[in-house]
């Protein structure tokens, strides 16, 4: 089994590359931008320009500045530094992280937690009333693009009803229950839209789940030889339709770290998701690098788990 | 002898032959019952209809036309959708918008599925280094987030091509580029569901079959295997449409989409959270016909899964 995972860990080493590479070389076809902020300043001459990108080491083939950036981050694990802020962007991310944890986590957790019952619900209860409501509802809930809930919610929970504020303030530290309630009351709208969307999609797929394993001959067996109906949902139902639910929720959660680009923008949320928009608009490339390969590093390791997960749940999965 | 075939005649049988039916009516058949389904189709016709009567009640130059001393109006008589920050009317450019909208989900939808299904089959056909090589690359560009790629791509080169005309109405260069970007960023889906039906496609004894009779190997990729697909393709490229239109709109909600003066959907929501509380009208109306064609589409690409899948009974 560990000599499985070992050649898994090795099989993620190319398509990791890959993806640094990919990203970099579109990102490096971009040629002269970061300096875009000079680029009409006449208060800037050339030398200094090219002091700057020489500073900066664009004054290099990007194979070349692709080959050390790879190097330095195998060698040293080190992510480089940012082009417009100068910090390193390890920092940058650090900072940003506890607010994308609170506020995607906080959405993704909510979401599971909703889904799960939800979709159980609706499918040992097919064709009711609560079924209908809660399918139609999840069938337009991940149909809603998340910008225009964003704005809705916004406009009657902000504007009109005036429940709770819009814009997401970071400087807000939390030190007794009053603060902890307005940071609470602050996260409230982005984590609704999210959770509307996150839910509605797994909810769909709990279902779906759910009533494939249901018709099943294991559950008429179980059925027939006198287990209670609570037993034959949970024992064997709900425990073999969460197999795949598990996969799905496990390699979500990478995702969370990346952010959300537009709820964090509509509700300025000051995340790793809006860090990237500005990173992307000011061509930050080591800032998109490093969040770039720290997703791609994730997805490689919740496959890996994901993997651990199925032969823990479904012991018929042998690894060899 | 004569009396018995005589029972056997077309003519004692009732009076209604046993109809054969296509695979495509019996889909077809079975879509028309699925109520969501209908739905949707007739969502979609009523949207087509609006913007194709629609262009014929407002011209594109009354749709661009700017009038700073009517900028942010709300709904009147006039502009029932009111006008935006430079004075323009919403309505009329919801209708040219959403020409511009359907067309980069149907035309990027088009891209995705050439690369999808050539990646997909190559893969899925010969297997080996082929597949390894290009499963590889399609699990890389699937592992970054395709809104990444759709920014850095909509960021350079959103203006590399010059505006163009055609059919008489001037295009903004920025819409083919965003068409190829959507449809280069969502063709990886595809391809993993073309070379999940090739693999087990080309193992059926019709395939051994056409080997022995010296059929070229591209010949039965694309004759006698493609075909057999067509069903989870339809599925995924009408869904594909709404995500295509979808991600337009995320492009341009981050300042990055289809420029002027050509107007989309998406476009339109471009100055939204500037104007989320004193002008909602102007992100309201498109952001509406967005999500109604994105749960038509849902709707219809739903039910033709149902309804293309030949295990689910037919009557």
């Amino acid at each position: 089994m560990n000599q499985y995972f070992i050649r898994r860990l090795l099989f993620a080493m190319p398509t990791l590359l890959a993806i640094s590479f990919i990203i970099f070389a579109v990102l490096s076809l971009a040629p002269n931008d970061p300096m875009s902020q000079f680029a009409l300043n006449p208060a800037v001459p050339q030398e200094v320009r090219d002091n700057i990108r020489r500073s900066l080491g664009l004054d290099q083939p990007w194979p070349i500045r692709y080959g050390k950036w790879l190097y330095t981050l195998v060698t040293t694990g080190d992510l480089g530094f940012s082009f417009s802020s100068r910090l390193p962007v390890t920092e940058l991310i650090l900072q940003r992280l506890p607010t994308t944890l609170w506020v995607i986590g906080m959405a993704y957790v909510l979401s599971v937690l909703l889904a799960i019952p939800l979709g159980v619900i609706s499918a040992v209860k097919q064709y009711s009333l609560f079924d209908h409501l809660a399918t139609t509802v999840a069938f337009i809930g991940f149909s809603l693009p998340t910008f225009f809930t964003g704005l809705i919610f916004i406009l009657i929970f902000g504007v009109r009803l005036k429940w709770f504020p819009w814009i997401y303030d970071s400087t807000i530290k939390v030190t007794d229950a009053d603060s902890f309630l307005l940071v609470l009351k602050q996260s409230v709208l982005p984590v609704m839209v999210l959770t509307l969307f996150q839910t509605a999609t797994l909810m769909r797929y709990v279902r779906a789940s759910m009533l494939e394993n249901i018709p099943q001959d294991y559950v008429r067996t179980a059925r027939a030889k006198g287990l209670s109906e609570r037993a034959v949902l949970f024992g064997h139902i709900f425990r073999n339709s969460l197999i795949p639910v598990v996969t799905l929720i496990a390699l979500g959660i990478p995702t969370i770290f990346t952010g959300a680009l537009i709820t964090e923008q509509i509700f300025r949320v000051p995340g790793i998701g809006s860090l990237l928009v500005s990173s992307f608009n000011s061509s930050d490339t080591p800032v998109i690098m490093g969040v770039t390969i720290i997703f791609a590093v994730l997805v490689v390791l919740f496959n890996l788990i994901v993997d651990v997960l199925y032969g823990f749940l479904d012991p018929r999965i042998k690894y060899s | 002898m004569a009396t018995l075939a005589e029972t056997f005649t077309p003519a004692a049988q009732p009076a209604v032959p046993h109809q054969v039916y296509s695979p495509m009516q019996l889909a077809w058949r079975k879509l028309r019952r699925n109520r969501a389904a209908v739905f949707g189709l007739v969502l979609l016709g009523a949207l087509i209809a609006y913007i194709i009567v629609g262009s014929f009640v407002f011209s594109e130059e009354y749709a661009n036309h700017n009038d700073l001393s009517l900028r942010l109006q709300g709904p009147s008589a006039e502009h029932p959708f009111g006008t935006d920050p430079i004075g323009r009317d919403i309505l009329a450019r919801t209708i040219y918008g959403g020409q511009i909208s359907l067309l980069i989900g149907l035309a990027s939808v088009a891209i995705s599925l050439v690369v999808g299904v050539l990646v997909g089959a190559f893969a899925g056909y010969y297997g080996g280094t082929v597949d390894s090589v290009l499963m590889r690359f399609t699990e890389a560009v699937l592992n970054i987030p395709s809104l990444f790629l759709l920014i850095i791509a909509a960021k350079y080169a959103g203006d590399k091509i010059r505006n163009f005309e055609l059919f008489g109405r001037e295009f903004s260069g920025s819409l083919i580029v965003i068409i190829l970007i959507i449809g280069l960023t969502s063709w990886m889906y595809l391809a993993r569901i073309v070379r999940s039906e090739f693999l087990s496609l080309k193992e059926r004894e019709y395939i051994t079959a056409a080997h022995a009779l010296g059929v070229k190997n591209l010949r039965i990729i694309f004759y006698h295997v493609l075909p057999n697909t067509t069903a989870p393709i339809i599925v995924a490229a009408t869904l594909g449409v709404a995500t295509a239109i979808l991600s337009e709109a995320y492009i341009s909600f981050l300042g990055l989409g289809v420029r002027a003066p050509t107007a989309t959907w998406g476009n339109m929501l471009e100055d939204a959270t500037r104007y989320i509380e004193n002008a909602p009208h102007i992100w309201f109306f498109p952001g509406l016909l967005i999500l109604i064609t994105v749960l038509a589409i849902n709707f219809v690409g739903d039910g033709l899964r149902d309804a293309l899948d030949p295990r689910t009974l037919t009557h």
